[in-house]
Order: structure tokens, then sequence, then C-alpha cells
């Protein structure tokens, strides 16, 4: 009866059966090829931002870039560049102290969820808080810190900034951690356990080690993004012109000064926001080659 | 002492097997322990465990009911059965593994050398370490050969030279000749059948009592299988083994004693698994007492 419906088969190859494309229906032909550049070009199109914005922060930071610029302390100065130096170490600083406090316990608070609580009601109620605090907007958690700490203190900080940013990148390590305990298949820890291994030698030796890339990789990736955030910092930091290294003192960083001076209006401030844009972009960057480089060197082979 | 051992299996029975691999074991040892190892260990073939009326539930849901048998030391002891017939169940309840199991509870008594292993002031990481595991699927750690084997005898605290008690794990699971020259790569890179001894070589590092397989080589092919079940034998001379087999002729080949397990539907429509038959192997596959016996094995089940 759909033979019927469909297109003679060509005769042109004598062959009763036609296998070629032309047999198909016309509206499936059609569908088939709507659909298939409709795929082809969606990353064409997700990557014309992309572009634009690479584009753009590397042109234009390109032309300050310079030794000088990446040493000198900051200024505000409507006359001289000045640099990036004292907000690169600040922000190298910060964000090192918020994955210190973040990452332990997020990995400690992973490895409860999964091999602990597993679904009673903590482990759901911590899962949901944090699958909550994944989507709060960043600037909550600087009014956080700023309401819980920076106005109980009396004193804008680095250590305030960075417990901000730990604050923003605990549910992300969390969830993320958790998804990779869970992917260590159950057959390792029977095994450890039938050879009379308890629960935690079989978490530190068994578990923790077959999901550490991924844990790594998941983490790092928190940091890179933590290391960009603008807003949880400028509420939180105040600033400083010249090298900072006591953490319990106002610092400088990066995201900070393309905000404040992207929304100057003298030439040589934007001028500073596009080279500060450049060295955050280039150092996470780095951070994220770094994730790759670490996910593949210790991925475990095969399984 | 009784004089037990398997018998091979006789033309008359239809086995249902498809593998084709003839002359490795279809002719089992006419004695209980292996041919040529000289005397019979000592106690051989006294019970090393015995279950009295064991049934194991899962929440509500009693999975299987009323096991009573023993495993006899130095034998083989298979157990077999249609799916569903909670011989994996029974075999996970002789080390605690279903103590893992969420809901998971045993009624009934375990008792290894006499001791209930349920009794409320044992440790199952002692029963575990004297009752080792070797799983269906091939499951070594994702470390080196060399750190595989090691892993138990390290977090038990056994003292020796380490290296030499690795060699001799493997030379005990006959796998030393094949990795001695790679013993720092990964175990994952290993073929499926080595995979499997080295996971025997892992439980036996731990100097076992007793050793539980579940359906090791449901996982292998015949070459692998043939490996795997010669090795069985080899390790009697030493260990107490009970398996878990859905191939009849393995556990034909291999096994003393035999375990023949089904499926019952209760009046409300539940599925239990019971044990039907508990006999010497060769009595089990050429003269069942037990009309379901000869049913499954003569490939007639339904």
């Amino acid at each position: 009866m759909t033979a019927a419906t469909r297109p003679a088969p060509a005769g042109a190859t004598g062959s009763p059966v036609d296998l070629t494309r032309r047999s198909l229906l016309r509206r499936r032909r059609l569908t088939n090829r709507v659909v298939t550049s409709a795929i082809a070009l969606a990353p064409l199109i997700a990557l014309v931002p992309l572009g634009l914005v690479t584009y753009t922060v590397i042109s234009k930071g390109f032309a300050v870039m310079s030794s000088a610029f990446l040493s000198s302390d900051v200024t505000f100065s409507s006359r001289r560049l000045g640099g990036v130096g004292p907000a690169i170490q600040g922000t190298l600083l910060i964000t090192a102290l918020a994955a210190l406090i973040a990452i332990p316990l997020g990995v400690f608070g992973a490895i409860y969820l999964n091999e602990y609580g597993k679904q009673n009601r903590l482990a759901r109620v911590i899962r949901t808080t944090s699958d909550v605090m994944t989507g709060v907007p960043s600037i909550v958690m600087g009014l956080f810190i700023y309401v819980s700490w920076v106005l109980l203190f009396d004193a804008q900080s680095g250590l305030a900034a960075a417990l901000a940013l730990a604050c923003l990148m605990l549910p992300v390590v969390i969830r993320s951690s958790e998804e990779m305990l869970r992917l260590v298949p159950d057959e390792l820890r029977q095994a450890s356990l039938a050879l009379g291994a308890r629960k935690w030698r079989t978490t530190v030796t068994v578990v923790l080690p077959a999901a550490i890339s991924g844990i790594t990789s998941g983490s790092l990736l928190a940091i890179a993004r933590a290391a960009g955030e603008t807003a949880p910092i400028v509420l939180v930091i105040g600033l400083v012109a010249k090298p900072e290294w006591n953490l319990l003192q106002p610092n400088v960083a990066l995201p900070q000064l393309i905000y404040s001076n992207a929304s100057s209006p003298f030439p040589i401030a934007q001028d500073r926001a596009w080279g500060a844009a450049l060295t955050l972009i280039v150092i996470v960057l780095v951070t994220t080659i770094i994730a790759r480089f670490v996910a593949n060197r210790y991925a475990i082979k095969e399984r | 002492m009784t004089r037990i051992g398997p018998t091979p299996v006789t033309e008359g029975h239809a086995m249902t097997s498809t593998e084709d691999r003839p002359n490795v074991h279809i002719a089992a040892p006419s004695d209980a322990w292996a041919p040529g190892a000289g005397a019979a260990p000592q106690g051989a073939g006294t019970p090393v465990m015995e279950m009295h009326d064991v049934s194991v539930f899962y929440g509500a849901y009693e999975a299987v009911r009323g096991t009573t048998l023993p495993v006899r030391q130095n034998q083989i002891t298979a157990m077999i059965g249609p799916s569903g017939c909670g011989k994996s169940t029974i075999l996970r309840s002789l080390n605690r593994m279903n103590d893992l199991i969420a809901g998971a509870r045993v009624a009934g008594k375990v008792t290894y050398h006499g001791q209930d292993i349920y009794a409320r002031e044992v440790d199952p990481i002692q029963v575990r370490r004297k009752i080792g595991m070797v799983f269906q699927k091939p499951n070594p750690f994702p470390k080196s050969i060399y750190e595989n084997v090691a892993y138990g005898i390290k977090i038990n605290g056994i003292k020796g030279n380490m290296a030499d008690m690795v060699e001799e794990a493997l030379t005990g699971a006959a796998l030393w000749d094949e990795v001695k020259d790679k013993l720092k790569t990964s175990g994952l890179a290993l073929s499926g059948g080595q995979q499997q001894r080295l996971c025997i070589a892992r439980t036996i590092a731990v100097k076992p009592d007793v050793i539980l397989m579940d359906e090791p080589c449901s996982a292998l092919d015949p070459i692998a299988t043939g490996k795997i079940e010669d090795l069985m034998h080899e390790l009697t001379k030493t260990y107490t083994i009970v398996i878990v087999t859905h191939n009849m002729q393995q556990a034909a080949r291999v096994s003393h004693f035999t375990a023949f397990f089904t499926a019952e539907v209760d009046d409300e429509q539940v599925r239990h698994g019971r044990l039907v038959e508990f006999s010497e192997t060769g009595k089990i596959f050429t003269n069942p007492t037990d009309k379901r016996t000869e049913d499954y094995i003569t490939g007639r089940f339904g």
C-alpha cells in the first residue's frame, strides 16, 4: 500500500527496486536537508559572538600589553596608563585561597553525599541546596559576605573576597565531584570490601583515585570561573594600588579593574580595562588548559 | 572418609551447552582433591561453613527461603539454577556482602567453623577477610597489576616481603608467567581472562580460607574459562571454593558438590528462590532425586 504512494521506481537501471535517494518521499528528503543544514549552522552561529569577543579583547588589549603594563602598580590617573601587576597578584592570591577553602570542603561534601549519605534526608537537603546555590546570582554571594563578614569586622579585605569566591565555587565543586564519584563502578567498591577493607579505606584508596581526574578538572574549571567573577569581589575587596600580600588588608583584582576602568570616560582608562581583560582571559585560558591536561593525563584508560 | 567426586556427564543427558571445547576437564578427577597431589589436605571434606535454614530478605520480599547446606573444606561446591533463583544472593550471604545492599536482611544461621557470622559481635570485615570473593565481571582496580595484588596485603597489614607475596599470589593464580615483565602496567590492560585471574590473585593474596566465585567465567571465552577451571582445581589444594554458575557443564566439570536452586511462585504469586537438591555432583547429574532437578539438567526446564 505504501509502495503505491511512492514515486514509481526508476526504470533507468532496469532494476525493479530503486534504492537511490529519489525513491524516498519528497517531504522526507526536504526535512532531512533542512534539519541537517540547521544543525550545521547552529555551531557556526554560536561561534560568532565567541570569535568577536576574543578578537576585540585581543586587538584592543594587545595595544597596551607590555611587561611594564603587567608589572606596574595600579593607577586611576587620566594621563598615565599604569599597570595591572598588583591586580594579577591579587587575583591569583584570592582565587588560590578561595580554592583552598572550597575544594577540600566540596570534595569531602561530595564523598559524604555519594558514599555515605546517598539518599537520606540530610544528603537530599544538601544536594538540593547546592543546586539552588549554583543558580544564585554571584552578587548575592558578595552581599552575603559583605553583611556577614565585612560589616562585622568593619574591614574590606582580600580574605573577604576569597570567602565570597569560595561560596560561589563550593556548590560547583560539590556537584561535579559527586557526579565523578557516581561514575566509579560499584564493582570496585565491592572488590575492595570483599578483600576486607573498611569503607573509609575503600573510599580513600580505591574510589577517590578512580575519580580524581574528573574531580581535578571539575575543580579547576570552578577556579577558572571564579577567577573572572566581578560582582562579589567589588563589594568586599576594597582597593589598593600596590601589591598587597596581607589577606586581612584590602586588595585589588583584575575583574574589578576592568569594571571600574571600563565605565570611565577617559580613553586611557578604557585601554587599561582592555589590557586587564586580555590578562584575565589568558589566566583563565591557562587554567582551563591545565584542567584539560590533568583530566587526560590521569584519566583511567579503558572502561 | 567418604570418597566423593564428580562423575563425567553421561551421554544420556542432553546437555544444552553450546561450548565446543573437548578434553578440558570433561573427565573430572575421580578423587575429591586434585589428582597427583599426594595425600589429601588435612581435614578435607569436613564442613567449613554451614547454612541452617537461611532466608534472605530484600525489604519485606523474601528472595530466598530456607536454605540448608554445608560447604566442605578443600572441595568445590557449585550452585546452579535458573536466573532469579537466588543462588547469587545465597552466595553473597556467605561473606556478608549482602550487608552492602540497603534493606537486605538474613534470617537463619550461617556458621564458619561453628561461629555464627551474623552474630552481633562479629565484624563483617573479618568475615570477608577469611571468606574472599571473585565477581562475575572481572573488576581489577584501575591500578597497576602489582598494586592490584598488593592492595589486600597492605590493607590487612600482612607482614613480609611484598614483592614475594605478590609473586606468590600471581603464581597461585597461574598468571605470573604472563605478567612478570609488566607488573607496572594497568590491570585494565589485560585480557578478560587475565583480568579475572588477576582478581583471583588479588583474592588469594590475603590468604583467605574460603573463596566465593559468582559466575566467574560468564564474561569469558571458552579458552579463558578452561584456564580458570584448571586453576580452581589447583586452588582446592589450599582453599575451599563455592561457585555460582549458569553453565551446568561447568558445575559438572569442576565441582564436588552441587546445590540446585529454583524459583517457586507461592500462593500470592510472589517468586521465591529455593534450594531443591544438594548432593554430590555426580549424583545430581546422573541420578537426581528430585524431578525438578532432572528436568533442569536435562534441558526440559520450562
